[in-house]
């Protein structure tokens, strides 16, 4: 017999990207894909039910499927075009507690994915150096999607309690980058000029989509051998890069800003609309994030294929060059070396004889 | 400069390092025993070494009076390439740090740099005992704290960097206060260090990395200067359950000559509060000279690291045992306040 998934959020690239991916799997004999909008992109195979999980009627699509394993992706940090952020956490905290109630009564749940982010961590100064599963953070978020986050977490725990017969597993993502990633950071990172705090270096960590897509697979299935796909996971590619790396790596310029400028010109630029640059953000490229991944190697057996290296570097290549490409700068550093070379170019090749 | 007013010890070292460079590291730890033997020592080498095993000595002995010009111009040469070659680097980010945002080739190539010339020509810290340090694995280095400024962890850094012979890099544990700080949370970051938290104490020993901790905190960096050399109270002890639950030995280090670079003598308690620090020190020339008054005094420093207090041989359920705690941290306090007061009374002078 074979499984029914439901995927939440599928509106958005990552969700029709896993459900994509998800109905590949042998295993796997149908897959409902669940949104308040049409997708834009197809869904393969898979069956489009348009519902909106922030009402009761997604407790009649999940008994009317008889689901096995939901997916639920619809947890974002931004909104789907034009939504505002209310709707965004509306999305979050009342849609999570709507699918969390209809899968509580529902019998043939066994097992539920719900994707977080490592906002919950919050970042502050007071915290170690990095997060482990464990950690509990110093400051909680105080608004934004990190707190719809915490909140999605709390609600997901508190279902495990009551269905203790139900897999939940809950992973934490760092910052997604790829290709089709539509995070705030992405964003941020697609500014011609990169706004940062002067004076700090945050430590910032990413996970490729494909690692994402990948790792979801894993927890909706049955876990491999000595392996355990339930609990809370830290997902992160290896490796940390600091924002001026990225910078640099990025080939877009800097602008270091004290503190309250930058805090005024992200209500600025949200005012603007142009990108989602929240306090919390600020909170991130101020003082960073770094999560610890051993869970998620040794319990969960997921070996991501992208460093937060290579994943940066994906992302750079799939946004073009930027201001100040690094190959250009080094290309003239190239040439400043050939300079005193043209003067004297003669004693090293002699020594090197 | 400095050597020039200084007692024979130091003639004799700026002689030796004269000679050759390696026994200046050596005399720095065992200087005090045995000076005369070891200039004696020294000498002799590179006329008995030729004979003993000429190959590779008298292929170092002979290019110099060749390369005597050519040799500084490619050394020269060398240092532009690298130089940039480490500057592309930088400006294409091309440089790894690791977790807790450690970039070990700008500490290497430039913040040691910028400190050395404060380590071995104002301070002339003189650097004993550092074979004590573990080649390899953890080792938790507990250290006094003193000098209203943390120069103290700063110059221990330097010290491990350029002494010990693993080329270790010590790993500091700092408050939260400095990673507060705009500039001087990047900073330290960079320069590896981290938040005094159990956490990142354990990830670090665990890591196998040399930490440094003070656990004297702004209890004993803040004190006054009738209070130098009086250790405080260590904490509640948490590094030495960090330790023992790592099972990584402890080192005690005691560093003398930080408590007087800027001899506190008042605290201006309202100020501090004001702009949230723990203590804002008044010194006969801090605020008075304005920045002037923040250069601190060219007192001589004696960092000695003492013998390593192991902890493996302790069962895990260890770390929760307070009465062992007490222990092991008298002990370890004991230990760098008693080398302390050897240290202070070897000491001819505050400044040589």
């Amino acid at each position: 017999m074979g499984k029914v998934v439901l995927v939440t959020g599928v509106a958005r690239q990552l969700g029709g990207r896993f459900v994509r991916r998800i109905q590949r799997d042998p295993q796997v004999e149908r897959v409902v894909a669940v949104d308040a909008v049409p997708p834009e992109h197809h869904l393969g195979g898979a069956d489009f039910i348009q519902a909106d999980i922030r009402q009761p009627g997604i407790a009649r699509v999940l008994a009317e499927t008889a689901a096995d394993t939901v997916v639920h992706l619809d947890v974002t940090a931004t909104a789907l075009g034009s939504g505002s952020r209310t709707s965004v956490k509306e999305t979050n905290v009342i849609g999570t507690m709507q699918l969390l109630g209809a899968c509580q009564k529902s019998p043939t749940v066994k097992r539920l994915v719900v994707k977080s982010s490592t906002n919950v961590y919050g970042s502050a100064p007071r915290d170690p150096a990095v997060f482990t599963e464990t950690t509990p953070p110093k400051s909680l978020p105080s608004g934004g999607f990190a707190k719809d986050a915490v909140e999605v977490e709390g609600y997901v725990r508190g279902f495990a309690r009551r269905r203790p017969d139900v897999a939940v597993c809950v992973l934490r993502f760092a910052n997604i980058l790829g290709p089709t990633a539509d995070t705030p950071l992405a964003a941020y990172f697609a500014l011609p000029i990169l706004p940062t705090v002067l004076g700090y270096d945050p430590r910032l960590q990413f996970v490729h989509e494909d690692d994402v897509i990948e790792v979801l697979r894993i927890a909706s299935h049955e876990p491999e051998r000595g392996t355990l796909n339930s609990g809370t996971f830290n997902i992160a590619g290896d490796g940390v890069l600091l924002l001026s790396q990225c910078s640099r790596r990025l080939g877009r310029p800097t602008v270091p800003l004290l503190l309250p400028a930058v805090t005024w010109a992200g209500s600025l630029v949200r005012t603007l609309g142009m990108t989602d640059f929240s306090p919390e953000q600020i909170r991130l490229l101020t003082h960073g994030r770094v999560v610890a991944t051993d869970q998620m190697r040794e319990t969960l057996g997921f070996k991501p294929k992208y460093t937060t290296a290579q994943t940066f570097a994906e992302f750079a290549r799939s946004r073009g060059p930027g201001l100040l490409p690094p190959e250009a700068l080094a290309g003239a550093v190239d040439r400043i070396a050939a300079l005193p070379l043209a003067g004297s170019g003669h004693p090293p090749t002699q020594s090197a004889n | 400069m400095a050597d020039a007013k200084v007692i024979p010890f130091d003639d004799d070292r700026s002689r030796g390092s004269a000679v050759q460079r390696p026994p200046r590291r050596r005399s720095a730890g065992s200087r005090r025993k045995g000076e005369p033997t070891v200039v004696r020592e020294v000498q002799p080498l590179p006329s008995r070494a030729p004979a003993q095993d000429d190959v590779p000595v008298t292929r170092e002995e002979q290019p110099p009076p060749q390369r005597q010009d050519k040799g500084a111009y490619g050394g020269l040469e060398r240092r532009i390439a690298g130089g940039l070659a480490f500057l592309r680097r930088r400006l294409t980010g091309d440089y790894e740090v690791d977790d807790f945002g450690y970039d070990a080739e700008l500490t290497d190539q430039v913040l040691m740099s910028l400190l050395r010339p404060m380590y071995e020509k104002y301070f002339r810290v003189e650097v004993k005992g550092v074979e004590n340090i573990p080649a390899e694995g953890g080792a938790l280095i507990v250290a006094n704290h003193s000098g209203t400024l943390p120069m103290d962890g700063l110059m221990m850094q330097v010290a491990v960097h350029d002494h010990h012979p693993a080329n270790r890099h010590l790993r500091l544990l700092a408050a939260d206060l400095v990673f507060m700080l705009p500039v001087v949370n990047e900073l330290a970051r960079k320069l590896g260090h981290t938040l005094a938290c159990a956490e990142d104490a354990e990830r670090l020993l665990a890591q196998g990395e040399v930490v440094g901790v003070m656990p004297e905190g702004f209890k004993g960096v803040g004190k006054p200067f009738s209070e130098r050399y009086k250790l405080q109270r260590f904490g509640r002890g948490g590094f030495v359950s960090t330790a023992l639950r790592q099972g990584t030995p402890i080192i005690p280090c005691s560093i003398v000559g930080a408590e007087e670079i800027y001899p506190m003598i008042g605290n201006a308690k309202t100020l501090a509060r004001v702009l949230g620090f723990p203590y804002f020190p008044l010194t006969p020339t801090f605020p008075w000279l304005g920045p002037l008054g923040a250069v601190p005094l060219p007192t001589k420093w004696t960092i000695q690291f003492g013998e390593p207090i192991p902890t493996d041989g302790y069962p895990p359920e260890a770390a929760e045992d307070p009465m062992l705690m007490f222990n092991l941290t008298d002990q370890v306090r004991e230990q760098i306040q008693h080398t302390l007061y050897k240290l202070l009374v070897q000491r001819r002078s505050v400044f040589f």
